[in-house]
C-alpha cells in the first residue's frame, strides 16, 4: 500500500470477526494471532514424537509458576523462617505437601523434557538456518532455567541448600579484579546468609518471570520460519503440513499426559528420589557436608567445572560449555539438517548425548583419581564436537540425498 | 538410541555396585513401603513411648505438636493427658516475668535442652540432632535408623574407641557419640507386647518415619488415583488421535 493511502492501509487491519469477537479483534488483534498462529498454523505433518517436548517444557513452566504462587503465600525468605516455613507448608498447609513435592519434581521434569528438546535440535538439525535465532532463544532460556533453579533450591534453607549456594557463588570470584566485589553484591553479605536468601527470592521470581518473557521470543521466531521435521527438508505444498489444531495439539496432548504418567509415579511414590536428605538438615554454617553435590541436572556441568585444575579455567569451561552450542548454527557447515541423512556427524551427536551422561555421572562422583580423568575426556569432547567435529563433519562426510516430507512418510510406511 | 540407553542404565548399575562397596544397611519391611502401604498405628503408638521414655531425654521434636498425634489414633483426652505431662517454656506474663506452664495439644513436643550449647554442654559437646526429619534427612532413612539402633557390636581386637564414643557397625565412621539407647525390656509396652531389642528398633523407627512424612499416606492414596485418572485420560487421548490422523497418509 502506498503512503498516501492511509485508507486502504488501515482496512488491511479489519478484523474478519463481527460481534464481541471483532470488537476485540479490532482493537486488539489477539483473536486473529491466535487463531493464525495456534489453529491454522502449518506444521510439517511429518513430526515425531520429539517434537512434543517443547510443549511438555511449557506445561512444566506453566505449572511451575503455580505451584510457586502458591508456595509463595506461605515461604518466608529468611534464615531463621525458611526452613520452618517450609516445614510448615509440608505439614499444615491444606495440601502443602502436594503443592511442594510437585513444585521440586516438576523442575526434574522440565530439565529432563528440555535436554530431550535440545537434543531434538541438534539431531535433526533443528538449530540450523534459519531458526538459529529459535535455538539461541532456547539456549538463552536453558541458561536462565539452571539460574532460576539453582536459586530456588537454596530457598528451604537445608544444608545442601546452603553449601550448594557457598559453592556456587564463590565461582564468582574467580573473576580477576572485580570477582569479591560480585560475590559480596550477590550475596549481600560477605558470607552465604539472611540477606543471601531474601534476594535469591526475588531473583528466583524475576528469573522465571524471564523465561516466561522469552517463551513468548522462542515461539514468535519459531512460526516465522514454521517447524523443522525429521527430514530436514521445508514442507513443498500444503499437503505436506497439517493444522497445528487440532492434529499437533491432540498429538502433543498424548505425549503430554503420558510424560505426567511418570511425573506422577514419581511425585506420589518416591517425591525425594531426586533430591538429597541433607536438604531436609537446617542449613548449619559450622558443619560441611561430607561431599556437597549440586542437583542431578547440573551434574554435566559440575563436572567439567573440576575437570580444569585451575578455578577461573574451570568456571569459564563451564559457562563456555553452554556459550559455545550457540555457534553450533555458524560452525556446522553441513547443507543437509537430519542426522537421518547424515552418517557420521550422526555418530558425534550420539557420542555427545552420551558424553553428557557419562559427565553426569562424574559430576555426582568425588573429584579425585579415575572420575577427574573421565571427567576430562568427556569435556574435550564437549569442545571437539563443536569447534573442530561440526566444521570438519561438515566438509568431509557425503551426506545422503535428504527425503521429502511425502517421500519419506512412505519410506516409512514400507 | 539404543547405545543411549544401555549406557544410562550401566551407569545406574555401576552406581548400585558403587554404592553397595560401602556400608551395607540392612533392608528391612516396613508397612509403609508400596502402593497402599500405611503406617502400622500400634507400633507408632509403641513406638511413641519408646521416643518419650528413651530418646526425648535427649532429642528434641521441633515440629511436631500434641496435636499431630491425632494422625496416629490417639483421642483428644489422651493426648490432652500426654501432653500435661511436660513442662514448656512460655512468658512473659503481665508482671513481664517468664514462667513453666503444662503444655497443651497445640504446642510443639518440649525440648529437652533449653539451648544447643546446653544440648552440648550435657552430651560431651555432640549435639543430639532433633528427630523430626530424622528419616527423610538419611540416606535409606528408615532401614538405616534401625540399624544402626541395632549396630552397636563389639569392636573389632585394635580399633581405638575414644573417650565419649562408642563403636556401631552402621555409622559413618564407625564411631558414634551416642550410648546404645535401647536395652531388653527398658520400655513396657502397655499392649503387652514384648519389648525386645529388635520390636523397640523397629517401633521407634515407625513412629520417627510418621513424623518425618506425616502426609504419606494421602499422598500414596491420591497419587493411585491420579494416576488411573491420567491413564483413562491417556486411552480418550490416544482415541482422539487415532480419530484425527485416520485421514493423513
Amino acid at each position: 500500500m502506498s503512503s498516501n493511502d492511509p485508507q486502504g492501509y488501515k482496512k488491511t487491519l479489519n478484523s474478519p470477526y463481527t460481534g464481541l469477537k471483532g470488537w476485540i479483534d479490532s482493537r486488539l488483534p489477539l483473536v486473529r494471532m491466535m487463531e493464525a498462529e495456534y489453529l491454522k498454523f502449518p506444521v510439517p505433518k511429518s513430526l515425531n514424537y520429539f517434537w512434543s517436548f517443547g510443549g511438555i517444557a511449557m506445561f512444566c513452566l506453566i505449572g511451575l509458576i503455580l505451584t510457586g504462587i502458591f508456595l509463595g503465600f506461605h515461604y518466608k525468605p529468611s534464615a531463621d523462617e525458611a526452613f520452618d516455613s517450609v516445614e510448615r507448608i509440608m505439614r499444615d498447609v491444606n495440601y502443602g505437601w502436594l503443592i511442594r513435592y510437585l513444585h521440586a519434581n516438576l523442575v526434574s521434569f522440565f530439565f529432563i523434557a528440555t535436554f530431550i528438546h535440545i537434543f531434538r535440535a541438534l539431531y535433526f538439525g533443528s538449530y540450523k538456518a534459519p531458526r538459529e535465532l529459535v535455538y539461541l532463544f532456547g539456549l538463552t532460556m536453558f541458561v536462565l532455567m539452571m539460574g532460576t533453579a539453582f536459586l530456588g533450591y537454596t530457598l528451604p534453607w537445608g544444608q545442601m541448600s546452603y553449601w550448594g549456594a557457598t559453592v556456587i557463588t564463590n565461582l564468582f570470584s574467580a573473576i580477576p579484579f572485580v570477582g569479591d566485589a560480585i560475590l559480596t553484591l550477590l550475596l549481600g553479605d560477605f558470607n552465604v546468609g539472611d540477606s543471601t536468601i531474601n534476594r535469591f527470592y526475588v531473583l528466583h521470581w524475576l528469573l522465571a518471570f524471564s523465561i516466561v518473557g522469552l517463551v513468548v521470543f522462542h515461539v514468535i521466531t519459531l512460526h516465522m520460519t514454521g517447524s523443522n521435521n525429521p527430514t530436514g527438508s521445508e514442507p513443498q505444498s500444503w499437503d505436506e503440513t497439517v493444522s497445528f489444531h487440532p492434529y499437533v495439539t491432540i498429538k502433543d496432548l498424548n505425549a503430554t499426559i503420558f510424560f505426567f504418567i511418570i511425573l506422577a509415579f514419581v511425585l506420589f511414590y518416591y517425591p525425594n528420589i531426586l533430591g538429597h536428605s541433607d536438604n531436609y538438615i537446617r542449613a548449619n554454617p559450622m558443619v560441611t557436608p561430607a561431599h556437597i553435590v549440586p542437583e542431578w541436572y547440573f551434574l554435566p556441568f559440575y563436572a567439567i567445572l573440576r575437570a580444569i585444575p585451575d578455578k577461573l579455567g574451570g568456571v569459564l569451561a563451564m559457562f563456555g560449555s553452554i556459550a559455545a552450542l550457540g555457534l553450533l548454527p555458524w560452525l556446522d557447515t553441513s547443507k543437509v539438517r537430519s542426522c537421518l541423512f547424515r552418517p557420521v556427524w550422526r555418530i558425534c551427536v550420539l557420542l555427545f548425548a552420551i558424553n553428557f551422561f557419562v559427565l553426569m555421572y562424574m559430576g555426582g562422583k568425588p573429584a579425585e583419581g579415575i572420575y577427574v580423568l573421565i571427567s576430562r575426556i568427556g569435556t574435550v569432547y564437549w569442545f571437539l564436537f563443536i569447534f573442530v567435529l561440526a566444521p570438519l563433519v561438515g566438509f568431509l562426510e557425503t551426506p545422503r540425498q535428504p527425503l521429502s516430507i511425502t517421500n519419506y512418510l512412505k519410506a516409512k510406511k514400507a | 538410541m539404543r547405545v543411549l540407553f544401555i549406557t544410562i542404565l550401566s551407569l545406574i548399575s555401576l552406581n548400585m555396585f558403587a554404592a553397595g562397596s560401602k556400608i551395607d544397611i540392612p533392608k528391612y519391611d516396613w508397612s509403609w513401603k508400596g502402593f497402599f502401604g500405611t503406617y502400622d498405628r500400634a507400633s507408632a503408638q509403641r513406638g511413641l513411648k519408646v521416643y518419650r521414655e528413651v530418646c526425648a531425654g535427649c532429642h528434641s521434636m521441633d515440629l511436631i505438636a500434641y496435636r499431630n498425634l491425632e494422625d496416629l489414633g490417639f483421642s483428644e483426652a489422651h493426648i490432652k493427658a500426654i501432653a500435661a505431662e511436660y513442662l514448656i517454656p512460655d512468658g512473659p506474663n503481665e508482671e513481664g516475668e517468664m514462667f513453666e506452664r503444662e503444655a497443651i495439644p497445640s504446642d510443639r513436643f518440649a525440648n529437652p535442652y533449653p539451648n544447643v550449647q546446653a544440648a552440648r554442654a550435657a552430651n560431651n559437646g555432640a549435639y543430639p540432632p532433633d528427630l523430626s526429619l530424622i528419616v527423610k534427612a538419611r540416606p535409606k532413612g528408615a532401614d538405616y535408623l534401625k540399624a544402626l539402633l541395632l549396630g552397636y557390636v563389639e569392636a573389632p581386637a585394635g580399633k581405638d574407641i575414644p573417650e565419649g564414643q562408642y563403636y556401631n557397625q552402621y555409622m559413618e565412621g564407625n564411631l558414634i557419640a551416642m550410648p546404645s539407647p535401647l536395652s531388653e525390656g527398658i520400655v513396657e509396652y502397655d499392649d503387652g507386647t514384648e519389648a525386645t531389642l529388635d520390636q523397640m528398633a523397629t517401633d521407634v523407627t515407625t513412629f520417627l518415619a510418621w513424623a518425618a512424612e506425616p502426609s504419606l499416606e494421602d499422598r500414596k492414596r491420591i497419587g493411585l488415583k491420579v494416576i488411573l485418572f491420567l491413564f483413562v485420560l491417556l486411552i480418550l487421548a490416544y482415541i482422539s488421535k487415532q480419530q484425527i490422523w485416520r485421514d493423513i497418509k
